[in-house]
């Protein structure tokens, strides 16, 4: 590794960010080197700084943003002090960022093309011919459907698995020495990340380019990276290249990381023959208008039992649960509460029924209301459904707060933006408590948070569900998730159910297709995942590819 | 063609100047990204600012006119009233409001400040009756025992001190009299003196802004206007968004046919010119109202009110539409919640933000719509005063501009008055709305 010419080097680097009248410290001295043709893994939490390290091996901070003292070189250029012409004649050229959503990054008014081209024009690289025709060399090698056409497409006509590689492509426009990729397969289903990820991958190897890959998913990095550095609240905890560190992580905090996925709850006993259940979703077709959606659903969830349901987005998992609560009248098929069918509209639905299905969002920021404080959060549910106020909804609300794990007398008259992703999530489960309900559904609860994070909310729900006997539907795309929560699985599929049972026989073979493709995209922290699963497949059998042969 | 030269010597010493200018502070301060990364455009723009104040210096110590000289140093007074005022802020009250003083800008300090004289002209222009005080107390003081019961202490406490403050200044008031040296439609035998209280330029101390075509002290004019014009915009205003952002959330939470009616019959008023409907509209109040001026003017109130709700029922729809979305919403409306608690406990805590930086652009709007119809007569009616009517009445003393330039400024004063205050809001809408829209720098 010695041998190979360094490329970036950052010594001893201070970034402070400022918020309200102060300025705080989010990189406490930081030391990177990154050599040519060498991938670097930034993980940690969210906060952790691993973004605004990234940005700064470019050179760049956000608004709000300063370096304090510290130095960043690339190549030999000092880019702390480089004048803003020095910094312009690199960025894009020589360094490249791609970002989290492609979607927002991609100027919609414009083809991908002319996107394509604009930095290798501008840096006078290229002609935009030759742009032209280098981009559709670069979308054949990123294994895009379609390379000749799918260029002069506008940015809403390719899905954004494509975009993503799209996104790729351009960075890799002028042949950088650096591109800095910035979670760039955190909002793909698993299915297109793995040929996002196979086709990332593969070009930074062709190419022989530098690369820093910033991501929370540690397997993710373990697929991508030769190194991986850790960093917690802008330290760094330790790097180490990537076998080592997963084989035998030093630090404390390290360890807690790799353990996160290790959650498992007891196996349950099976359900009683002819028991009834707390919600049976009867045969449901549904609609938006006149696009058919929903395709005759069935599934039962019993007392005390989750049953996670998978698919990707656009299965129809999170349209289930809207004929659950209501907001999607079934054109066919009923909707059971414990063995008595529900009126369809929520609104024709009574107090007591509403009472009885609570629902918990996967975005907590528009989960609850940004004006209003966690007590009255909590306690209008609390007053509406029991009727409770004064002094005896305060106790309540305290209760529920101890419930969730958090001091009543600290967070009862803070604002949701006081409160960190977790603990807003808390709040959100504590309001879907305070109806007492006896069923509730979980939609993505965990997908926004970190790993640590999730598992904690994951064992809150767990032991609220030993407690107070709840049923959950729990709508997830993780399997991971799915493997330690889960009694039962449905998998869905354009709207259908693919495959259904308890847990156990579904993660065990013989699987439907399309649950074993699932299975297989998700990656494991074994650093051959990739590389194993692409010679035992073949470029074309994996991923969404694999999906449209079905 | 001389001028054309002149000016490209002029564009010529700027551009010049700065890049001088660039090139010293490149060299004095050893190539600081400052310097070193500034555009010569901006370079430029430092010397052209330069030249404007050496220009407005000159003009101030030894050619200006009497009106520049106040204008200049009413702008101070006015700079330094915003210093000291947003040091103030800083310095009492709850922490929350502490804060929000040490995030001001000058420029909205500048406006609030400008926006608290006005309204201190507007409500002391006359005597203060006992009866107001009294009015005051008994009202002030249930909301002071209240908010001791329902709020946090600190904000209990300073709405207290608020409340007494209040009733204090009317009390010191009451005894201090009429801010305006006379009466709004107090006539006086000598008309048409001149600005500027200067007996040698046709001027009379008594009158330091002189008297209009029918002996009608202008001064108090203005401070009456402030009471008039600026009193009846508020109201109209405020009539205009509970017309609108009722509407406007009550078709963004229900949405379907009441949406469409609602929108479609907003449409048509809004594709009628707002200025001309007015005035349409006003011509026909007129024949019912009367003489009756009081009347008039309630009817010019609900009738620009309604027609600005338009306006307002837009913003409120689309920044309701953007709220009814979010899961909250959702959550709500699937515990059974009804339509009164969606729309004043959920919607509204959360469109606040714009619908107030729309309540100061409107309010402009408003003002100047009340100025215009007054202006061309239909507005509010003498005797009262108005600024809008006074630029008119006095209007043809512009064309004295060549030779009496202190008389030609008796038109300017209250549409000066209109201009101070439509920048004050502005300043203040601004900042409002880089605060609500959450951008830094």
């Amino acid at each position: 590794m010695s041998e190979k010419e360094v490329l970036v080097t950052i010594r001893d680097l201070y970034l402070e960010g400022r918020t309200d009248e102060t300025w705080m410290p989010i990189i406490n001295g930081v030391d990177l080197t990154l050599h040519k043709g060498e991938v670097l893994g930034l993980i940690g939490e969210s906060g952790a700084g691993k973004s605004t390290l990234g940005l700064a091996a470019m050179g760049f901070t956000r608004d709000g943003v300063r370096i304090k003292k510290g130095s960043v070189e690339f190549d030999g250029i000092d880019l702390v002090n480089a004048s803003a012409a020095v910094k312009r004649g690199l960025l894009g050229k020589r360094i490249a960022y791609v970002a989290q959503s492609a979607a927002a990054s991609f100027n919609p008014a414009h083809k991908l093309i002319d996107q394509h081209s604009e930095a290798p024009i501008q840096h006078g690289v290229m002609a935009k011919s030759e742009s032209e025709a280098d981009g559709i060399e670069l979308y054949r090698r990123l294994r895009l459907p379609n390379p000749e056409q799918i260029g002069f497409r506008y940015p809403h006509q390719v899905s954004g698995g494509q975009l993503q590689r799209a996104m790729t492509a351009m960075a890799m426009s002028c042949r950088p020495d650096l591109i800095i990729f910035d979670e760039p397969t955190t909002a793909l289903d698993v299915t297109t990340q793995i040929e996002v990820l196979a086709s990332i991958r593969d070009i930074v190897e062709q190419f022989n380019t530098a690369a820093i890959y910033i991501t929370h998913d540690l397997a993710v990095v373990a697929q991508m990276a030769d190194n991986i550095k850790v960093l917690l609240k802008g330290d760094e905890v330790e790097e180490a290249d990537t076998r080592t560190m997963l084989a035998d992580p030093r630090e404390d905090y390290t360890k807690s990381l790799w353990a996160v996925r290790s959650f498992q709850r007891p196996k349950k006993p099976a359900v009683q023959k002819g028991a009834v259940p707390v919600v049976r979703v009867n045969h449901v077709t549904a609609a938006y208008g006149t696009t058919p959606v929903l395709f005759d659903v069935d599934f039962e969830i019993h007392e005390g039992r989750t049953v996670a349901v998978v698919g990707e987005s656009g299965s129809g998992k999170s349209t289930a649960a809207r004929c659950i609560t209501g907001l999607l009248p079934p054109k066919e098929g009923q909707i059971e509460f414990e063995g008595v069918a529900m009126p369809a509209d929520y609104r024709r639905r009574n107090k007591d029924q509403l009472r009885q299905a609570q629902m918990i969002y996967q975005m907590a920021d528009t989960a609850l209301n940004p004006r209003k404080t966690i007590g009255e959060i909590i306690g209008r549910p609390v007053q509406f459904y029991t009727g409770l106020t004064g002094n005896e909804r305060r106790r309540r609300v305290d209760e529920l707060l101890a419930e969730i794990e958090l001091e009543p007398s600290i967070y009862h008259d803070r604002l949701p933006s006081e409160l960190s992703g977790g603990q807003k999530q808390r709040v959100g489960i504590a309001r879907a408590l305070a109806a007492e309900p006896k069923f509730i559904i979980c939609d993505e609860v965990t997908s926004a948070l970190d790993q640590l994070v999730a598992e904690g909310i994951l064992k809150l729900l767990a032991r609220l569900q030993d407690t107070l006997g709840l049923s959950y539907m729990f709508i997830t795309h993780d399997l991971a998730t799915v493997k330690s929560i889960a009694d039962e699985v449905v998998v869905m599929k354009d709207g259908k159910v693919v495959e259904q049972g308890p847990k156990d026989e579904m993660f065990k073979p013989p699987h439907h297709a399309y649950t074993d493709l699932l299975l297989s995209s998700v990656p494991e922290m074994d650093p051959d995942w990739l590389t194993n699963l692409l010679a035992e497949r073949g470029v074309d059998n994996i991923g969404d590819a694999a999906v449209d042969k079905m | 063609m001389t001028y054309i030269l002149y000016l490209i010597l002029l564009a010529g010493v700027c551009v010049g100047g700065g890049w001088v200018f660039r090139q010293s502070g490149q060299m004095a301060t050893q190539n600081a990204p400052y310097f070193r990364d500034m555009p010569l455009g901006v370079a430029s723009g430092f010397v052209i600012g330069l030249l404007a104040l050496i220009g407005g210096i000159y003009l101030y110590f030894w050619n200006g006119n009497q009106f520049f000289r106040w204008a200049i140093q009413g702008f101070f007074i006015f700079s330094v009233l915003a210093y000291y005022f947003r040091l103030l802020g800083q310095q009492l009250g709850t922490s929350a409001s502490r804060k929000l003083f040490r995030q001001m800008p000058m420029t909205a300090a500048f406006g609030m400040a400008t926006i608290l004289v006005y309204a201190f002209l507007a409500i002391f222009a006359g005597q203060v009756s006992i009866a107001t005080i009294f009015l005051i107390a008994v009202v002030g003081l249930p909301l002071v025992i209240y908010a001791q019961a329902y709020f946090t202490t600190e904000a209990a406490r300073s709405i207290t001190w608020i409340m007494f403050g209040v009733i204090a200044i009317f009390i010191i008031m009451y005894f201090v009299g009429p801010i305006a040296p006379y009466g709004q439609d107090q006539i006086f035998p000598r008309a048409n003196i001149v600005p500027g209280g200067d007996p040698a330029l046709g001027g009379d101390p008594a009158f330091p802004l002189g008297t209009d075509q029918i002996g009608r002290d202008i001064l108090s004019r203005l401070i009456y206007g402030a009471q008039n014009t600026v009193g009846i915009a508020f109201v109209t205003t405020c009539l205009a968004f509970l017309i609108g952002a009722t509407f406007g959330f009550l078709a963004a939470t229900l949405q379907g046919w009441l949406d469409q009616i609602i929108s479609r019959v907003v449409d048509v008023l809004m594709a009628i010119p707002a200025l001309i409907f007015a005035l349409l509209l006003m011509t026909i109040a007129s024949a019912w109202a009367g003489s009756n001026g009081a009347l008039l003017t309630v009817y010019m109130i609900v009738i620009i009110a309604v027609i600005d709700s338009t306006r307002v029922y837009r913003l409120a729809r689309a920044v309701g539409l953007n709220i009814v979305v979010m899961d909250y919403i959702e959550a709500a409306k699937l515990r059974g919640e009804g339509l009164g608690y969606l729309i004043f406990r959920e919607i509204l805590p959360n469109a606040t933000a714009p619908l107030l930086a729309e309540f100061g652009l409107r309010f402009c709007f408003v003002f100047l719509t009340i100025a215009s119809l007054s202006f061309l007569g239909v507005g509010i009616q003498p005797p009262l005063a108005d600024w809008g009517t006074m630029v008119r009445d006095l209007a043809q003393f512009i064309n004295y501009a060549a030779f009496a330039p202190q008389a030609a400024t008796a038109p300017l004063l209250a549409a000066g008055a209109i201009a101070l205050l439509t920048v004050a809001v502005n300043f203040v809408v601004d900042w409002m709305l880089h605060k609500s829209s959450g951008l830094k720098e």
